[in-house]
């Protein structure tokens, strides 16, 4: 009872802040330089004034700003996103298009990088004075420091170009014509590249906030408790060490999940994924501004709607958390 | 599906690659190809940019293509007739062409696509179309063209990228942009359209009943489309993709790329656009409006240096303003070779006090950079004082549209006649702000309009050459921007990959002829 209050509360804030979201991106877009028109016509390489008037009309351009955002909050407000200027596709439909391939991506990257780096995490904290602790922190700040886009190219050069051991790019081998069992193995060959990539960064920060938030859970009061118990240290390592390390852990799972939509633009263009990170790097590139907005929308969405799910999750990591936040 | 089956073929061309001999072409096998960027859509004639000219004019056709010499040759008119005078085309259609849905194509396909279609949508139709009277069909296989007054390049307007046939039964009388046709393109071509998985893959297949006998040879062609120029290398490395079209990687890998075994290059195919890099200049205000100051850039620039080391020594350094491809070229012109000292004393001249100025480089790509610093270098061991500005797409269209910038990189299509490529820069009555496409220099000369009017309608050629040769002494004088290069832009295939640039449009209409050898 006390969640679906506290979970209606938190939607009804949700789509206040969520309309103020839109409005405020409407404006934001409108800042940067360059309108659609022209750079379509600009892509045409040869435009006279009349096809840049026509596309102004059918885009409603030629409009006060105080029309088209009217226009475009109400119908928001329907569910109805629009048309992209440039492909002339129902937005929603280009995003639902996309969602898939991209939520494939991060989801494995999510689970990939917080499985392994609470692991890793674990095993360094457990280690803090020998050297295999060490490694795994040297590991972990490498992984950290290094550019997506770096890490990207030279996967692809090792793993594709050098060893041909994986492909190089694309969600699934073009013209194979595979199905069933062999698409999804395909597939999965497809994603280990990109998805190991997008993982290392998040993983390695995973790992070095276990440890720290571990090794500080090990010195509280109820640590020394359960070991003057006589419990095992793999139980204290676990059920009290790694429990009440969690909470930050949590924070920025959350963070992360909030980013599954439109987190992946590098790596998505690297590995020639055809998720939403591309078509929103190439919306606004193209200054595609229903497109751009409709991504945006989307990604405020899931963003609020993760912070809600972080705070019930804390709940159940931590009982001592109550009420509202 | 026939992937493997080329993969195959490739590695065992690859085995043998240096017994590889061309002999009679053999059907079957699909090659695998880029597009860049991912085209907004596949209607030629309602889209009119590269990466749609590029796939799409293997599945729409126009009436004539033009041979590497931008010769017309003969596509959906078997024949054609100019009336004495310049001012009537009559056109003798193939009879024995069908649609890709089985309809046959006739004189009112020709006659609804220009005279409806493509007055409606198409600026670059439109701009010829404006000199014609009278479109007639005068039976099904005959269409005759009126001229107001002739008009020197009509005949090499019909390329299938500018001029389109589209089929009268599916448009005529709908929403053209709403069309539900438009998701499936019906062309004349050789290949049909089958699949466009977005973000991924355009696939085309042959068409089983085109007209030309045992073409096409190839059983389908796929245009994968892939973001990053890095991993576009790649993926031409490691054999996923058999041809790289003019301008897919970046220049400083096409060296490397065009090393490997079993690949072959040719700048073939790029004739009838004949990119032309400029650096607009500003006539109206700044240093920029003096005539002795664009003259001094043109002196201080190294352009062969440029040539050499961005563009791995291919293409042209033009003499003026009409490139090599373009027809009429004026060769008595004095060119102006790289001369820092000229271009100091032409500064001293009209006292220059070192005001700065900025440069804005065409955001296109790394090669583009490089050349703007390049530039900035040249200028400022002459004693310009230059700053480079970046931008991205959107921001250079609005900067040049609206007038802002000192120097600006570009490149414009010649489309292989100084009446269509050509004279769009120069002509007074094409400033109009807003686009960075037409007079955007602000250049206006009297006589040059004069001139460049006039050769536009004279006729025969003779009367056109001297008129053009006119108007190059002005403009060469005159400086009204900076020409930098004919691009010069590669293809790179592998060689077991025959005859796959036979026009002047190089792939864009190129996979008809081509076929895998084994």
């Amino acid at each position: 009872m006390v969640y679906a209050r506290l979970i209606l509360m938190r939607l009804l804030k949700a789509v206040i802040v969520l309309l103020l979201i839109v409005i405020f991106n409407f404006f934001l877009i409108q800042m940067a330089p360059g309108d659609p028109a022209a750079i379509l016509a600009g892509e045409a390489g040869a435009a006279d004034q009349e096809f840049i008037n026509q596309l102004r009309e059918r885009f409603g351009l030629d409009q006060p700003m105080y029309v088209q955002l009217w226009r475009y909050v109400s119908g928001i407000v329907m569910l109805d996103f629009g048309y992209s200027y440039r492909l002339g596709v129902p937005v929603f439909d280009l995003i639902m298009d996309r969602l898939p391939a991209t939520l494939l991506l991060t989801g494995t990257a999510f689970v990939l990088s917080l499985v392994l780096g609470i692991v890793a995490g674990s095993m360094a904290a457990a280690r803090v004075k020998k050297p295999s602790g060490s490694l795994i922190m040297a590991l972990a700040l490498v992984f950290y420091a290094t550019p997506l886009f770096w890490v990207a190219l030279m996967s692809v050069l090792v793993f594709s170009v050098y060893l041909g051991w994986l492909p190089a790019y694309g969600l699934y081998t073009v013209g194979a014509g595979y199905t069933g069992f062999a698409l999804v193995l395909d597939i999965a060959q497809h994603l280990i590249l990109p998805a190991t990539t997008l993982a290392l960064f998040f993983m390695a920060i995973y790992t070095r906030m276990t440890r720290t938030s571990m090794l500080d859970a090990a010195q509280q009061d109820f640590v020394k408790t359960a070991r003057a118990k006589g419990l095992k240290p793999s139980v204290i390592q676990r059920r009290h060490i790694l429990r009440n390390a969690l909470l930050p852990i949590i924070t920025l799972a959350g963070l992360q999940a909030g980013q599954m939509v439109g987190g992946a633009i590098l790596t998505e263009t690297v590995f020639a994924w055809p998720g939403i990170g591309r078509l929103m790097f190439e919306a606004l590139q193209q200054r595609d501004y229903n497109l751009l907005l409709g991504i945006f929308f989307f990604s405020a969405a899931l963003v609020i709607v993760f912070n809600i799910f972080t705070d019930l999750v804390y709940r159940l990591a931590d009982p001592r958390i109550k009420g509202a936040s | 599906m026939k992937t493997p089956l080329a993969l195959a073929i490739s590695a065992a061309a690859f085995a043998f690659s240096s017994a590889a001999l061309a002999g009679d072409p053999q059907s079957g096998g699909t090659v695998n190809t880029i597009v860049q960027p991912e085209p907004p859509g596949l209607v030629l004639g309602m889209v009119q940019n590269a990466p749609t000219r590029t796939v799409a004019g293997n599945i729409y056709e126009g009436l004539l293509r033009y041979t590497t010499d931008l010769e017309p040759m003969p596509q959906l008119a078997k024949s054609w007739e100019v009336s004495d005078d310049g001012r009537t085309y009559t056109f003798h259609l193939r009879e024995d062409v069908t649609w890709h849905d089985g309809e046959p194509f006739t004189a009112d396909d020709v006659v609804f696509s220009a005279d409806v279609f493509h007055r409606e949508l198409n600026p670059s139709a439109r701009a010829v179309l404006q000199h014609v009277e009278n479109i007639e069909a005068t039976d099904d296989y005959t269409v005759v063209f009126t001229l107001n007054k002739p008009f020197g390049p009509f005949l090499i307007s019909f390329e299938a990228g500018t001029f389109t046939m589209v089929p009268e039964h599916l448009y005529a009388g709908t929403d053209f942009r709403n069309n539900e046709h438009n998701d499936h393109p019906i062309g004349t071509g050789p290949f049909k359209f089958a699949n466009w998985e977005r973000g991924t893959v355009i696939e085309l297949v042959k068409n089983d009943d085109y007209y030309e006998d045992g073409l096409p040879y190839l059983d389908g062609v796929n245009w994968h489309i892939i973001p990053d120029g890095g991993s576009r290398a790649v993926a031409f490395e490691n054999g996923t993709i058999d041809v790289l079209p003019s301008g897919t990687v970046e220049n400083f890998d096409i060296p490397r790329l065009s090393a490997m075994d079993n690949v072959c290059m040719t700048e073939e195919g790029h004739e009838y656009f004949s990119p032309f890099a400029m650096l607009w200049m500003n006539n109206r205000e700044g240093p920029t409006a003096d005539k002795r100051f664009r003259q001094a850039v043109m002196y201080a620039m190294d352009r062969e240096f440029a040539k050499d080391v961005l563009w791995n020594g291919l293409g042209n350094v033009p003499l003026s303003a009409f490139g090599s491809n373009a027809r009429f070229q004026n060769d008595d012109l004095e060119p102006y070779d790289y001369n820092p000292d000229r271009a100091r004393e032409l500064l001293a001249e009209m006292d220059y006090d070192g005001e700065e100025i900025t440069i804005l480089p065409l955001p296109y790509g790394e090669t583009w950079t490089r050349w703007a610093e390049a530039v900035q270098q040249n200028l400022r061991e002459v004693g310009i004082n230059v700053e480079t500005q970046a931008s991205d797409v959107g921001g250079w269209n609005q900067r040049l549209g609206d007038w802002d910038y000192d120097l600006a990189f570009t490149y414009l299509f010649q489309y292989g006649d100084p009446a269509l490529g050509i004279s769009r820069t120069y002509l007074s009555d094409n400033i109009a702000k807003g686009s960075p496409w037409n007079n955007v220099e602000g250049y206006e000369n009297e006589r040059v309009d004069e001139l460049f009017n006039a050769a536009a309608t004279a006729f025969p050629d003779e009367k056109r050459e001297a008129l053009y040769h006119e108007v190059q002494e002005i403009l060469h004088e005159d400086v009204p921007v900076g020409w930098l290069m004919e691009l010069g832009f590669p293809t790179l295939y592998r060689c077991n990959v025959q005859d796959l640039v036979t026009s002047g449009v190089g792939v864009n209409d190129g996979f008809k002829d081509a076929w895998l050898e084994r």
